[in-house]
């Protein structure tokens, strides 16, 4: 068995969890103090995910921030990053536009967060 | 011009101001902001985590501001962008010039004092070296590169590991530029723990502790800078020092309230916070002058922010039917305590919470709040440090005068 410390990233609070792990089964969670955080150290352990946050272009009116629907894959933040800075959205953009569906084929939209 | 409320800062803290001034019962509310469009910093903080305590869902900087904007707008708060506030008198009169009104003077009811802080410039480092471009605050930074669309540079190191440094250091990675290291002067990080795991341990960004640049070198673009280790006293180890080449240093080292206008009100200045010495419902030492948010101490969670900004405009509210001061008692800081905020009490029975910083990393500790000898309230904490603002809530009965704060073993 091996204990594999945590920092849990899903909120502000930043709980220290310690996941007891035995090749890739988790045994044992503990130091989560919310339910999402028992659910981080599951995927983290597993199949660690991030959200992404960035801007991006809009013809003739500078720059919109965006963010993914949902949490990516951590391998795959570099490579959207690419897609994202490759494309430009049409003005007007409002906030929870798509802008690009599926990004790399995850089910993952960029959506704004402002508008531009 | 005359309105009920006025609001100095249309970032978090003046919007939620704003808004509790107006379901308070103020009539007219002004909200008076430099720039363009209202949310302040929030605009730049494009990345996610606002908002998990006041909406139960973690939102973008311009998502979280834009929840604000819409609803002040459907209050009827009146924004004035682009304008300056010039002076604040002490009976209230701010006069202030922008383009929608010209050069005005407002006469204020009640005051909300809502201007945020600054970053600590390179200037205040008096780093030895030469003066290239390409050294800039962490802030500015996040500013070129979310709102105008220019990378500072390719080759970053990063001083200091206050929050916005940890994100940037993200955001330039993700960008395409290379983060050479984040160095923290102190043997412990300024920011917080989720950022130090997502924004440097996910990028392999290396975070030395205890170390300092202690040159700059180039002359009229960064070509790289000097960094040494330092010993306990942060003074820098001569043998530890190593070049490393870079063309932008990014600066992350602290925050300062920016309280000019407060200073000209004749509002009190406590010299640990840089903010207004506040009473317990906000009010600074200027009568019907308001202070909440990173002006009054720097917070670590906006949310915090939304709380402390909603009990000012409450208060101001309130000020407009009942001019009440309240001098009531005093808190200080004890052993282990840098601050505590609000620095009195109003003797009104309602609980008090109390907002403070520790001094160092304490472990096993107890945060313990004393009424002379009586312990009125005690918080076990297993670790708690510098970069995480404390609370202790006393009941309002329990207060029977000053009351100091200190950390304690277990």
């Amino acid at each position: 068995m091996e204990k594999r410390k945590l920092t849990c990233v899903v909120c502000p609070l930043g709980c220290a969890i310690t996941a007891e792990v035995k090749g890739d089964r988790i045994l044992n969670i503990s130091g989560a103090t919310c339910k999402r955080g028992e659910a981080y150290a599951k995927t983290e352990l597993t199949d660690p995910r991030r959200m992404l946050t960035t801007t991006m272009r809009v013809k003739g009116a500078g720059l919109v921030p965006v963010k993914s629907s949902a949490a990516l894959p951590k391998a795959l933040l570099m490579p959207s990053m690419e897609v994202i800075n490759a494309a430009s959205a049409q003005a007007p953009v409002r906030p929870g536009d798509v802008l690009i569906a599926d990004i790399l084929g995850t089910g993952v939209d960029i959506v704004a967060t402002d508008r531009a | 011009m005359k309105a009920d409320v006025v609001v100095v800062g249309a970032g978090p803290a003046g919007l939620a101001a704003a808004i509790a001034a107006k379901e308070n019962g103020a009539d007219s509310v002004v909200v008076i902001d430099r720039e363009e469009r209202p949310g302040g910093i929030l605009r730049q903080c494009i990345h996610n985590g606002f908002g998990l305590h006041v909406f139960g869902e973690e939102l973008t900087g311009p998502e979280y501001a834009a929840r604000f904007i819409d609803k002040a707008n459907a209050l009827g708060v009146r924004f004035l962008t682009e304008t300056m506030v010039l002076n604040i008198s002490p009976d209230r009169v701010v006069t202030a010039v922008g383009p929608e009104t010209g050069l005005i003077a407002i006469e204020a009811g009640a005051m909300v004092l809502a201007m945020g802080c600054r970053e600590r410039s390179a200037g205040a480092l008096m780093i030895p070296g030469s003066r290239p471009s390409g050294v800039l605050t962490a802030g500015t930074a996040q500013r070129f590169v979310n709102i105008e669309g220019y990378m500072p540079g390719r080759e970053a190191v990063i001083l200091g590991s206050g929050d916005i440094g940890l994100i940037m250091a993200r955001r330039m990675t993700l960008e395409g530029a290379h983060v050479k290291m984040v160095l923290e002067l102190m043997p412990y990080s300024g920011g917080l723990k989720r950022n130090i795991v997502q924004c440097l341990d996910d990028f392999n960004i290396p975070l030395k502790l205890s170390h300092t640049v202690t040159r700059l070198h180039g002359r009229k673009r960064l070509t790289g800078v000097t960094v040494a280790a330092v010993d306990e006293s942060g003074v820098p180890i001569k043998e530890t020092e190593e070049y490393v080449p870079c063309d932008t240093l990014l600066l992350s080292v602290g925050l300062i309230p920016e309280n000019e206008l407060s200073r000209e009100a004749g509002v009190e200045i406590d010299p640990t916070t840089n903010g207004p010495v506040v009473d317990s419902h906000l009010q600074t030492s200027a009568p019907g002058i308001f202070a909440c948010g990173n002006v009054v101490q720097v917070h670590d969670l906006v949310d915090f922010v939304t709380e402390e900004a909603t009990r000012a405009g409450r208060a101001a509210a309130q000020f407009l039917r009942e001019k009440s001061a309240c001098g009531g008692w005093k808190t200080a800081a004890g052993r282990g305590v840098r601050y505590v905020v609000p620095q009195t009490l109003c003797d009104d029975g309602e609980d008090k919470t109390l907002f403070f910083r520790v001094s160092g990393v304490y472990r096993d500790c107890a945060t313990v709040a004393r009424c002379g000898d009586k312990v009125v309230a005690r918080k076990k904490r297993p670790i708690c440090a510098p970069g995480e603002m404390e609370r202790l809530t006393i009941k309002g009965a329990d207060i029977c005068g000053d009351i100091t704060v200190t950390v304690e073993g277990v």
